[in-house]
């Protein structure tokens, strides 16, 4: 699960990791007493959507007094912002962060996620902050140190100190760097997050570290556990399909494709789409409908699959293990009727009873079109919505 | 011979009280494995399906002898049933439950360092050595014995392969499901070792998909040490990256981890891979061929 950027800050401040002064502003009035409130020189003017890139798509600026505040917050509130990370249709702006500005002398990266390789979590830090630290990977690998903790002693002081020394924060600054770093491990583990990222992390002129910006994500797993945070979730920044998905806990991703589709198990969910395209057709969505998948779940599935009008056609793809045939097409059948669907549906069942449920499909008198493999229903589905 | 699991694996359900338990339980028990046990805290003394259950691992071992432990317990409990069955010195734990939070599973991965017990899982079908032993939720009947290793990290990607095996007449010595999370016990390597050295196993499918480089690092694995042939597919080519894929693993973060570059490597590696996941027993079948031992493995 994802957060905004204030919200972030606010966790980070709460365990007394560094982070300037600001407030959450969702008018520009309340931007503007935000503003007055903070009383500094310079204001810094952030949009808050769920999406890196803010600032070059002109979504960060920076006022010398009210009346730019003012301006600026008129300005981003309400703006559709295209980054990197929206896709084309972009995010709209709907809250403003407004923080006090600060006398950045250098700025640095630093990370906290989980290596799949060690199954620790790793801290990494770089002195090539404010750019993508995908990039700095890239080009410049040796200027990214890391290091692998142990969740016994959790990040330990001495491997703070030997990042910050390697990233060249001066020896000065070098006590509050470390203390910063143990502070955001402490908000990774307590707050159960998949990533915790600070980029920048910028010294100040008066021998401040602070977090600049903070993105925080979390483990979806771990949520049951973290009440404080669940409330923090932004449905309006979530594709509403996903979340009238997780509802009827099915696994659904929006994709740009004409053909929906309804499978059991992520891994043939994702080896479906792979085969649609491979017969150049393009799946509209990746849907798992997991194991028990019953006839009320199988509606919903096609509920939510037909409200993307792109849609052109669907199909089911089910290997019955544990779940039978009979009852799946039951469930299909059941919810054509509900459904009143009119475009092609392409079922492929195997497993479990396959004889009985493709005579359930059959004897419906529904429009169904079966077939016998994977590659079989893909080829159809795909002719079918040509 | 097989990997991992036989007929003589005596094995006890943790979590056995609960509804999918029980379900499985009487799937496994008709298949024929062994439950020689359950445990559930505070049901010990009682009986579910003419099985004893116990209040502790400890305990359940002690008086059924036995050496492996599925586990079907809750998400926010599994990580600590884990580690119990660990602490019992089983030698194996094979952990079903999905949605266990992934700092759960760093602590468990640390605990378990040099200790005996081999951990399959989280989030995974099972381990099934067909006509012998099934531990876990994989429909049983699409299983045949034979000589084909199986290791996957998707469920039902597994059971095609597998069924797609079985139809074309060649059997499976085991079938591995590591299971789909991000850190999980054991791994695509240490299934290939088992396989290369199992006298019964003369080639290996292997399942991965999109998330992590552990396909990578198999490849390079492969190339280096196997002796038997190995043919693979990858799912998730179309996925789009940033996007979890159901799987709490598979998702493509910072460029990392795509269907292409696993599938690159693997080539390198002399892997055959699977262009749909249709043809991954055709594919398979070919390389048996190739490889003048399609006779040894085609069971019926």
């Amino acid at each position: 699960m994802n957060i905004h950027e204030y919200q972030g800050k606010q966790i980070m401040r709460d365990f007394g990791v560094s982070v300037p002064n600001g407030h959450v502003a969702y008018t520009v009035d309340e931007a503007v007493e935000a503003a007055k409130k903070l009383g500094s020189d310079v204001t810094v003017v952030k949009a808050q959507i769920h999406a890196g890139g803010r600032g070059k798509a002109g979504g960060v600026k920076i006022a010398k007094n009210l009346d730019e505040v003012r301006t600026y917050a008129d300005e981003i509130l309400g703006k559709t912002l295209v980054t990197h990370q929206t896709g084309p249709e972009g995010k709209e702006v709907k809250r403003l962060l407004i923080e006090e500005g600060c006398d950045i002398q250098s700025e640095y990266y630093v990370g906290l996620v989980l290596d799949r390789a060690t199954s620790r979590v790793t801290m990494m830090a770089s002195e090539e902050g404010g750019t993508e630290i995908e990039e700095v990977a890239a080009e410049t690998p040796e200027k990214i140190f890391k290091e692998v903790i142990d969740p016994v002693t959790g990040l330990t002081p001495f491997q703070a100190r030997r990042l910050a020394f390697n990233i060249n924060i001066p020896k000065e600054a070098v006590g509050k760097a470390v203390k910063f770093m143990l502070g955001l491990y402490d908000v990774f583990v307590k707050k159960d997050c998949s990533v915790a990222e600070i980029n920048p992390l910028v010294t100040t002129g008066d021998g401040d570290v602070l977090a600049l910006d903070s993105k925080l994500n979390f483990d979806d797993n771990a949520l049951y556990r973290q009440k404080d945070i669940m409330e923090l979730r932004d449905l309006e920044e979530e594709d509403p399909k996903e979340v009238e998905a997780s509802k009827f806990d099915l696994s659904y991703i929006a994709l740009d494709g004409n053909i929906g589709c309804m499978v059991n198990g992520a891994g043939l969910a994702m080896a479906t789409m792979d085969t649609i395209k491979h017969y150049n057709g393009d799946p509209a969505n990746f849907l798992d409908v997991g194991g028990g998948a019953t006839a009320e779940k199988v509606t919903e599935a096609f509920k939510i699959i037909l409200s993307d009008d792109n849609v052109k056609g669907i199909f089911v793809n089910i290997f019955g293990g544990i779940m039978k045939c009979d009852v799946i097409a039951e469930g299909v059948v059941e919810a054509t009727k509900q459904i009143g669907l009119t475009l092609p549906l392409v079922v492929r069942l195997e497993g479990t009873n396959v004889d009985a449920g493709k005579k359930i499909l059959e004897e419906s008198g529904l429009n169904i079109t079966s077939a016998d493999s994977m590659a079989e229903g893909a080829q159809k589905i795909v002719e079918l919505v040509k | 011979m097989s990997v991992y699991i036989n007929k003589d694996t005596k094995v006890i359900v943790q979590g056995i009280t609960g509804s999918t338990a029980l379900f499985h339980t009487k799937q496994m028990v008709e298949y024929g494995t062994q439950i020689v046990g359950g445990v559930t805290p505070g049901k010990g003394g009682t009986e579910v399906e003419g099985i004893p259950v116990f209040n502790t691992v400890a305990e359940a071992v002690e008086k059924t002898g036995a050496n492996a432990s599925v586990i079907y317990v809750p998400a926010p409990f599994a990580a600590d049933a884990i580690m119990e069955a660990t602490d019992a010195e089983m030698d194996m734990a094979i952990c079903i439950t999905e949605h266990i939070p992934v700092l759960d599973m760093v602590k468990v991965k640390r605990y378990m360092e040099g200790k005996k017990t081999r951990l399959v899982g989280p989030n995974c079908p099972g381990v099934i050595t067909p006509e012998e032993c099934k531990i876990g939720i994989m429909p049983g009947y699409i299983h045949k014995k034979g000589h084909v290793g199986v290791v996957s990290r998707s469920g039902t990607l597994t059971y095609e392969a597998v069924h797609q095996l079985s139809e074309a007449g060649i059997g499976q010595s085991t079938a591995v499901g590591i299971g789909g999370d991000p850190v999980n016990g054991t791994d695509f390597i240490d299934v290939l070792k088992a396989f290369n050295e199992d006298d019964d196993t003369e080639a290996v499918i292997m399942i991965g998909e999109i998330g992590g480089t552990a396909e990578e690092e198999a490849a390079e694995w492969v190339k280096a040490n196997m002796n038997k042939p190995v043919v693979g597919f990858i799912g998730g080519r179309t996925a789009p990256p940033g996007k979890r894929m159901g799987h709490a693993g598979a998702i493509i973060s910072g460029g990392k981890g795509t269907a292409d570059e696993k599938i690159r490597v693997m080539n390198e590696c002399g892997i055959e891979v699977a262009e749909t996941p249709s043809v991954m027993g055709e594919t398979l079948i070919q390389v048996l061929k190739d490889q003048g031992i399609y006779d040894k493995c085609k069971t019926h």
